[in-house]
């Protein structure tokens, strides 16, 4: 077991959480009234949690970097949240949710955190149903499902392409209830600089102010980093502009172990990059999987045609056109998981078949489906004998029922109408399964301090299942942590205000204020966003969708020179003392640049390839991803140790008592 | 393309402030509005002057965290979408664009185009929920069926995004638009009759003491909102306060 405990507890896997539930130690409400927690991030997972834990009785105080709760980026999540609730009959159950999640993720998750996701899973759609969260429903008024990738049952509700804006709503609507009681108080437009400790156990944070510059200390018996993922180490990726690894490094570098940080999804449905001023990239939802084919020209001389505007993607015969995700992969086709169907992009762009001006785009085209639906269509309004022309219009107004809204966004950002020409896609960065190490109890290798939804590793492994983000940020928000804290907070009720005006919190506020005076005075030369763009360009070639011994060696000497200039040389305008966004945005990629160096370092120890991790040189000879059991089946938890180059390695070691591992296969 | 920006600054909520020319260069129609103020503030820092500050954090259209007026409208010229959905494809070589902080007593500029928008938070807290406890222990998701058209018609009050663009549009800097999407989405559940009464109330009263101005029927919000959120809402609102006056 070594250093690392994860405390699973005893007994079969299926009563592991209710017998954990039942023995653990309880706060009573009055001691409750005495005890402060800090939540960090109010996305599903902080948002769910602030409002549970102020509900239970406890003091929350909430903080994040945007002017409300709300905008936090778990908004953006478009297709749906998996709940194993069987409405659908179609023999779904907790355990195969549970099966789903562990084979998705590659076998690099943990039995007993994955069971009992799936088995809160059900409540989560209990709960928003009851907080007035407007999910799909059928006719008969009971709610809809839809199917996901990689499943083979209806078990994902949505609420139309904006299921991550109504739950984010429904838990913002909890953490309002308890605002108005007075049992939060929000802190907006605050940034964690900090983690402080005190006797070896989470105290409190040193906060800034983004408004007016000032840096704040905020004490509590036991600090929550729901501060969601770290995916904008790539510049470039489907995260907000603002999304950041802050608050999860400021912890890492105060003793919370680092987990698994090359495990990344690159999602495979996104919009191209256009050139340099890119300054973010836009998801187009997995369920466009169902009823797009993917394809590319099968002579590279028709790609080139193609990319030099001579030729047509509509003029192409069908012939002509390599569906290469059927073709290689006959019994899932179009509908891989995410990392199986972003490798087979890149392989085909790599060998030069893109379709756009980079070269780095293949076509999603919806024309068959588009005629498919015409003719049902046709059938069921008793059209004779109807022209294509007639086909087509039917079909196009199907289509536009199921997906208008993602049509729509893509011809305002593309400036191409999708009904009428195949659209262009291309992987991008989207999640980050890696995270803080926690154990059973979501606490980290710090005494007090906890991780919640895509901040922690625990439940995707190597590749997350799409629709299953939603679903762990608020079984980590409503139904574990605030049960599992108490655990812990049972040993504080005696302790009284923490106080903050402590020699540690003296010491944590100073190390802020040096920091923020070394950014202040680099030597001006570039600004911030020439080294986090240039960051981007190192990740992408080099950690990205398929990684070597060579490049990531690289990498790390690269990404470690890139810091070193940095911090010399970078250029923030204007002063500490008030709002600065390029302050703000330094502080940011600061931490990027080291834990980008961490990233690289993990995937080089890890000599083998499990979902969205593909080395080269660890593939079968049709080119899919060699798992490398014997070896490493373990999570990495990295100890920091002053620069990345010298993070200590610990393993936890995987145990599959309940499933048997075998190599993921989608032929 | 080159354009010429006339841009809001102001230095903090208590200086005041002046419109600002920023001829701009190298413009392509591909780049989102915000993507060229990228650019803009690129080229401020490089001078070393103070880039413009704006609130921005999606940049896919959901977080309502992008404002501004563009050209005297919330978001700008197209409709049903954000500013950070915006492109320059919808300008001329050779335009002016004047870029203003949305305008209200309610919204005090924090600094340049950086408004204050905490008074939408405060009227939500005001009871724009329902009183449930988050234990899970509630009633099966399926035990009461909604009727689809109620269904689908409070999803549709539910996607307004929080942006502001309502008040930004309306000569009284009315916030009825913004209140009564979330009235709405309450008052078309069954799970949201219950409190009914005391929300309707509690929600006006804090929207009234935040400083927004009163409903005239412009219409204009509706017009400008990038959520398409309809003005039925705001009829809905009345009846509900009407009815909840009487009873209250």
């Amino acid at each position: 077991m070594g250093i690392l405990d994860s405390k699973i507890p005893s007994g079969p896997l299926a009563d592991k959480w209710t017998n954990h539930k039942n023995h653990i130690d309880l706060v009573n409400p009055a001691n409750k009234r005495n005890i402060d927690i800090i939540v960090v991030g109010t996305g599903l997972a902080g948002g769910s949690a602030a409002a549970t834990l102020a509900e239970l009785g406890y003091n929350v105080k909430t903080f994040c970097y945007q002017d409300s709760p709300r905008r936090a980026h778990s908004i953006a999540a478009q297709g749906g949240i998996n709940a194993a609730k069987n409405y659908q009959g179609d023999g779904d159950s907790n355990y195969r949710l549970f099966y789903d999640t562990v084979k998705g993720g590659d076998y690099r998750s943990r039995e007993a955190n994955v069971y009992r996701l799936a088995e809160v899973s059900g409540n989560i759609i209990d709960q928003c149903v009851a907080q007035g969260v407007p999910f799909a429903r059928e006719y008969g008024g009971l709610l809809d499902n839809r199917s996901f990738g990689g499943v083979l049952v209806s078990r994902t509700f949505y609420a139309k392409g904006q299921t991550g804006q109504q739950l984010l709503l429904g838990a913002y609507s909890a953490m309002n209830r308890q605002i108005n009681r007075g049992k939060i108080l929000p802190f907006n437009r605050h940034e964690m600089m900090d983690l402080v400790k005190v006797d070896g156990k989470a105290r409190g944070i040193i906060a800034r102010n983004l408004v007016t510059g000032e840096i704040e200390r905020h004490s509590a018996h036991a600090v929550v980093l729901a501060t969601g993922g770290y995916g904008n180490v790539f510049f470039l990726s489907t995260n907000a502009m603002g999304s950041n690894v802050m608050a999860a490094w400021r912890a890492h570098r105060r003793g919370a172990f680092f987990s698994n940080p090359c495990f990344t999804q690159i999602h495979p449905t996104c919009i191209p990059v256009s050139g340099d001023h890119q300054s973010k990239l836009t998801l187009m939802s997995e369920s466009l999987r169902n009823d797009g084919r993917i394809w590319v020209p099968k002579r590279i001389e028709d790609a080139q045609a193609i990319r030099e505007g001579k030729l047509k993607p509509t003029q192409l015969k069908e012939e002509d056109r390599d569906y290469y995700l059927e073709r290689r992969y006959p019994a899932f086709g179009n509908l891989v998981p995410r990392d199986v169907a972003s490798r087979a992009a890149k392989e085909r762009c790599d060998a030069g078949f893109g379709v756009n001006k980079t070269g780095e785009a293949v076509y999603l085209d919806f024309a068959s489906a588009i005629m498919r639906y015409g003719k049902e269509k046709a059938l069921t309004s008793g059209l004779k004998n109807p022209d294509d022309k007639t086909l087509r219009e039917l079909g196009e107004k199907v289509v536009e029922a199921k997906y208008g809204n993602l049509f729509q966004m893509y011809e305002k950002i593309v400036d191409e109408n999708p009904y009428k020409t195949p659209m262009m896609i291309y992987p991008a960065v989207h999640y980050t399964m890696g995270g803080l190490w926690v154990d059973y109890n979501l606490q980290t290798t710090i005494p007090g301090c906890y991780a919640a939804g895509e901040a922690n590793f625990s439940d995707h492994g190597a590749n997350r299942l799409g629709a299953s983000a939603l679903m762990q940020g608020l079984a980590d928000g409503y139904f574990v942590l605030p049960y599992t804290i108490g655990d812990y907070l049972s040993n504080d009720i005696r302790t009284g205000k923490i106080a903050t005006d402590s020699p540690e919190f003296d010491a944590a506020e100073q190390e802020v204020r040096d920091r923020i005076a070394k950014l202040m005075g680099g030597s001006g030369t570039h600004s911030v966003d020439h080294y986090h763009k240039k960051l981007g360009k190192i990740m992408w070639n080099k950690c990205g969708m398929s990684r070597n011994a060579k490049d990531l060696q690289e990498a790390i000497d690269e990404i470690s020179n890139l810091r070193a200039d940095f911090w010399a040389n970078v250029r923030i305008p204007g002063s500490a003392e008030g709002m600065n966004q390029e302050l703000e945005k330094a502080g940011r990629v600061a931490d990027f640049l080291e834990l980008g160096e961490l990233f690289a370092k993990d995937a080089l120890t890890r000599n083998e390839s499990c979902g969205g991790h593909f080395r080269e040189e660890y593939q079968t000879p049709e080119g899919e991803a060699l798992r490398d059991d014997e070896n490493f089946k373990f999570v990495s938890a990295w100890e920091y140790k002053g620069e990345p180059k010298d993070a200590v390695l610990h393993k936890e070691d995987l145990v599959y008592d309940n499933i048997e591992l075998k190599t993921r296969s989608y032929k | 393309m080159k354009l010429n920006l006339k841009i809001w600054r102001q230095k903090d909520a208590k200086s005041n402030g002046q419109m600002v020319d920023y001829p701009i260069s190298g413009i392509e129609g591909d780049m989102s509005f915000l993507e060229m103020m990228d650019v803009l503030n690129e080229e401020l820092i490089t001078k070393g002057e103070d880039p413009v500050v704006f609130d921005h954090d999606c940049r896919e259209g959901i977080c309502g965290s992008c404002s501004l007026q563009i050209n005297g409208e919330p978001h700008g010229p197209d409709r049903l979408i954000t500013t950070c959905q915006l492109h320059m494809r919808k300008f001329n070589d050779g335009d002016t664009i004047v870029i203003e902080p949305f305008r209200a007593k309610a919204f005090p500029v924090i600094k340049d185009l950086m408004v204050d928008r905490s008074s939408f938070d405060r009227i939500q807290q005001a009871g724009g929920y329902i009183s449930v406890n988050t234990s899970g222990n509630t009633v099966d998701a399926n035990a009461i069926p909604i009727d689809k058209h109620d269904a689908d018609e409070a999803m549709d009050s539910a996607t307004c995004i929080g942006c502001g663009a309502c008040v930004a549009a309306c000569k009284n800097a009315s916030a009825m638009l913004f209140t009564s999407a979330k009235v709405s989405q309450y008052a078309l559940l069954p799970q949201g009759q219950v409190e009914a009464t005391d929300r309707v109330l509690n929600m006006v009263r804090q929207m009234d003491l935040e400083g927004f101005g009163n409903c005239t029927n412009t219409g204009a919000c509706e017009v400008e909102c990038p959520k398409g959120i309809s003005l039925e809402n705001i009829a809905r609102m009345n009846r509900e306060y009407f009815s909840a006056s009487l009873k209250g």
